[in-house]
């Protein structure tokens, strides 16, 4: 069984401007010990993804489809009171901006106690030596006199620290980390990385990674989600999104960072801006932006393919690839139809059909 | 690099330092030392990079040089000629510009497109008639890929992105000879920075354009400098070609802050050996003494406390504050 199971997840804000499907049919699963990516631009759903299993959507956000089993046990529709133990306990949490997550007005210590004694049943005495254990745990130095300090005498690094001590002090089973980094300098993400690198290995916790930044991906993930408009465009391990993308926008998000050997050249952009998803398009939400759409991306919404057992993509070129070749197989038996002469290209002067 | 250095640089800046001061005490204050001693020149037609984490002085360096903070001592030479008086510094910023890192801070939401595009327009009185300021801003709008019906449409209307374009536009109002772009794609999706990055190298072919580019993120700025300086606390602690200072990093600095780019490429990361370093970086209200970086470096000496290295020319076009570099060379 693994550790965390979502399946068609659909979660939904409802705004006065209309119902926002900010994730719209999200699956993966999540093995003990094992660092997932989830990556996207804003707007993606990848936050929305991570909140949603945490069940701390905004009060206009609702989980409207799905499940997400965790231990095998269903957590959509679940009483409140199996979240406060799934919180914290079994899931934790840290946020992208170590600044405002702390409450200023509290010490360290003191927030760090309140979590332990929320979660256990320890004693004062038992939490504080619990927090300044994890403290010294994240490489906080002097964290006896650290524990009497206020967040603002802590640089945002080591509030950083201070946050990833305080998610792992009850010894969760998955630590989602939205954007541990980004609101940090290279030098300072370089050793947070690094620190929940080793806390990974050394405690067996699962982690996900939500990020935009593919270098952060590359460095830590075992297994990579990669997410448009609220859909999962492609998955698979590190090394298959890497070097072998399956899916348009992938490729495209890999060609459009610059690295050493751009420097000179120009780069090759996604045209086109993201997608509003209150005018979600028909089929294939990044059609409008792929230089190679078809007429059926433009249709029908692709499914998810299977590219090889550690590999999947949604993406109809796939489809046109196996079709050509006639070595596709898929990963959901529910057939879909479309006509085969709809694999040719939207534009014109490009027309290749099969056939 | 001789024939270079005969040439006049478009800007030169000469031991520029900006000091702030901050109360420390009910009436006490104290120096900020925000820029501290930064000499460098900018040739026509490049791109300078700027790199340093937050707090190193990179902004107020682009700040200072535009006249937007007044300099605490230093020089700012404009073809050859300071930049000094009231008069000067209404010059120069008809020849200079800034692009800002935040593109949703920056545009007046009371503004439509075509007032924000035209206020530098107004500013400078650089039109006769009505049609003619139209037309330059349709023209500034086509520079940047935007369409003439955007033009009375609001910033809030917008994507990031095109609202960078709509602050890069208003850059280019002014016809301007150099533009600081201050994090010009940092608040930008991935998807959408090469589209402003490109842009911004096409104008730059186009129209002849200087820059100084502030940024933290080195792959961005590997991509578009010709020449990078590294800032820390404040100081200049290296200086030189893109390619050579990616691939011979010589200030311990430097070589630490480059090992810690997260590559997108999986296999080199793993193979990757960051040079870790401990601690954080210094408040700069209590800069160490001597080599602001010694605190954090692994080579530091007796002699890194005692005094500030100079910032000397190792190599040709290749320079950096360091003692330890300046022994060894």
């Amino acid at each position: 069984m693994p550790l965390l199971e979502v399946k068609d997840l659909h979660t939904s804000f409802f705004t006065d401007a209309g119902e926002v499907k900010a994730v719209n049919g999200v699956s993966f699963t999540l093995d003990s010990g094992k660092v997932l990516g989830i990556v996207g631009e804003s707007g993606s759903g990848k936050s929305v993804t991570a909140y949603s299993i945490m069940q701390i959507l905004a009060s206009t956000g609702k989980i409207v489809g799905g499940s997400i089993k965790l231990h095998g046990e269903e957590l959509v529709g679940a009483d409140e009171k199996v979240m406060k133990t799934v919180r914290g306990n079994k899931v934790s949490i840290i946020f992208q901006d170590p600044m405002t997550s702390l409450n200023p007005t509290y010490t360290i210590g003191k927030q760090l106690m309140e979590a332990i004694m929320l979660h256990t049943n320890r004693t004062k005495k038992e939490a504080w030596d619990r927090a300044v254990e994890m403290l010294r745990l994240v490489n906080v130095n002097e964290p006896e006199k650290r524990m009497k300090q206020y967040p603002f005498e802590f640089s945002g690094g080591m509030r950083q620290r201070v946050m990833i001590a305080m998610a792992l002090a009850c010894e969760p089973d998955i630590l989602i980390a939205d954007e541990p980094t980004t609101a940090l300098d290279v030098t300072i993400q370089a050793q947070i990385l690094e620190l929940m690198k080793s806390l990974q290995e050394e405690l067996g916790m699962a982690i996900i990674m939500i990020t935009h930044d593919l270098g952060v991906v590359a460095q830590m993930c075992d297994e990579v989600i990669v997410m448009y408009a609220g859909s999962i465009c492609e998955q698979g391990t590190a090394d298959e999104i890497f070097y072998n993308p399956r899916h348009e926008y992938t490729k495209g998000l890999l060609r459009s960072i610059p690295t050493a050997n751009t420097a000179g050249s120009k780069l090759q952009p996604i045209t086109g801006t993201p997608i509003d998803l209150l005018n979600m398009p028909a089929g294939c939400p990044f059609a409008p932006r792929c230089d190679a759409a078809m007429k059926v991306c433009i249709k029908n919404k692709p499914i998810r393919m299977e590219i090889n057992n550690e590999h999947q993509a949604a993406c109809w070129m796939n489809v046109k690839a196996g079709v050509d070749d006639g070595s596709i197989s898929r990963s959901e038996d529910g057939q879909i139809s479309f006509e085969i002469d709809d694999l040719s290209y939207i534009d014109e002067g490009k027309e290749t059909t099969n056939e | 690099m001789s024939e270079l250095q005969k040439e006049t640089p478009l800007i030169e800046v000469k031991n520029l330092k900006e000091y702030f001061n901050i109360n420390v005490g009910l009436f006490r204050t104290k120096p900020l030392k925000a820029v501290d001693n930064v000499s460098f020149s900018i040739r026509k037609g490049e791109t300078l990079g700027l790199v340093g984490e937050s707090g190193c002085g990179k902004t107020t360096v682009g700040r200072t040089i535009l006249n937007l903070y007044k300099p605490t001592a230093g020089e700012i030479l404009y073809n050859g000629k300071p930049v000094k008086t009231r008069a000067d510094i209404a010059e120069f910023r008809r020849k200079a510009t800034m692009v800002f890192q935040d593109p949703y801070s920056s545009l007046n939401p009371r503004m439509t497109v075509a007032d924000i595009i035209g206020e530098p327009l107004d500013i400078h009185k650089m039109y006769k008639t009505k049609e003619e300021r139209n037309a330059r801003i349709l023209e500034l709008m086509g520079h940047v890929g935007l369409n003439s019906e955007h033009a009375a449409r609001y910033a809030h209307e917008f994507s990031g992105g095109q609202r960078q374009r709509i602050g890069i536009a208003r850059a280019l109002a002014i016809n301007p000879e150099f533009i600081v772009c201050d994090e010009p794609v940092s608040a930008l999706d991935v998807s959408i920075q090469a589209q402003v990055i490109n842009m911004l190298d096409e104008l730059q072919e186009k129209l002849g354009l200087t820059y100084l580019f502030i940024a933290h993120d080195l792959l961005v700025v590997r991509h578009i400098s010709d020449r990078i300086a590294v800032m820390y606390l404040g100081k200049m602690v290296e200086l030189a070609d893109a390619d050579e200072i990616y691939d011979h990093p010589l200030h311990p600095y430097s070589q630490s802050l480059l090992s810690a780019v997260p590559v997108p490429d999986p296999k080199i990361a793993r193979a990757n050996q960051r040079i870790a370093l401990s601690g954080d970086i210094p408040s700069p209200l209590n800069a160490p003494s001597g080599c602001p970086f010694r605190t954090r470096c692994p080579y530091a000496t007796e002699k890194c406390a005692a005094e500030m290295p100079a910032f000397k020319e190792i190599k040709p076009g290749h320079f950096v504050a360091c003692h330890k570099v300046d022994e060894e060379n």
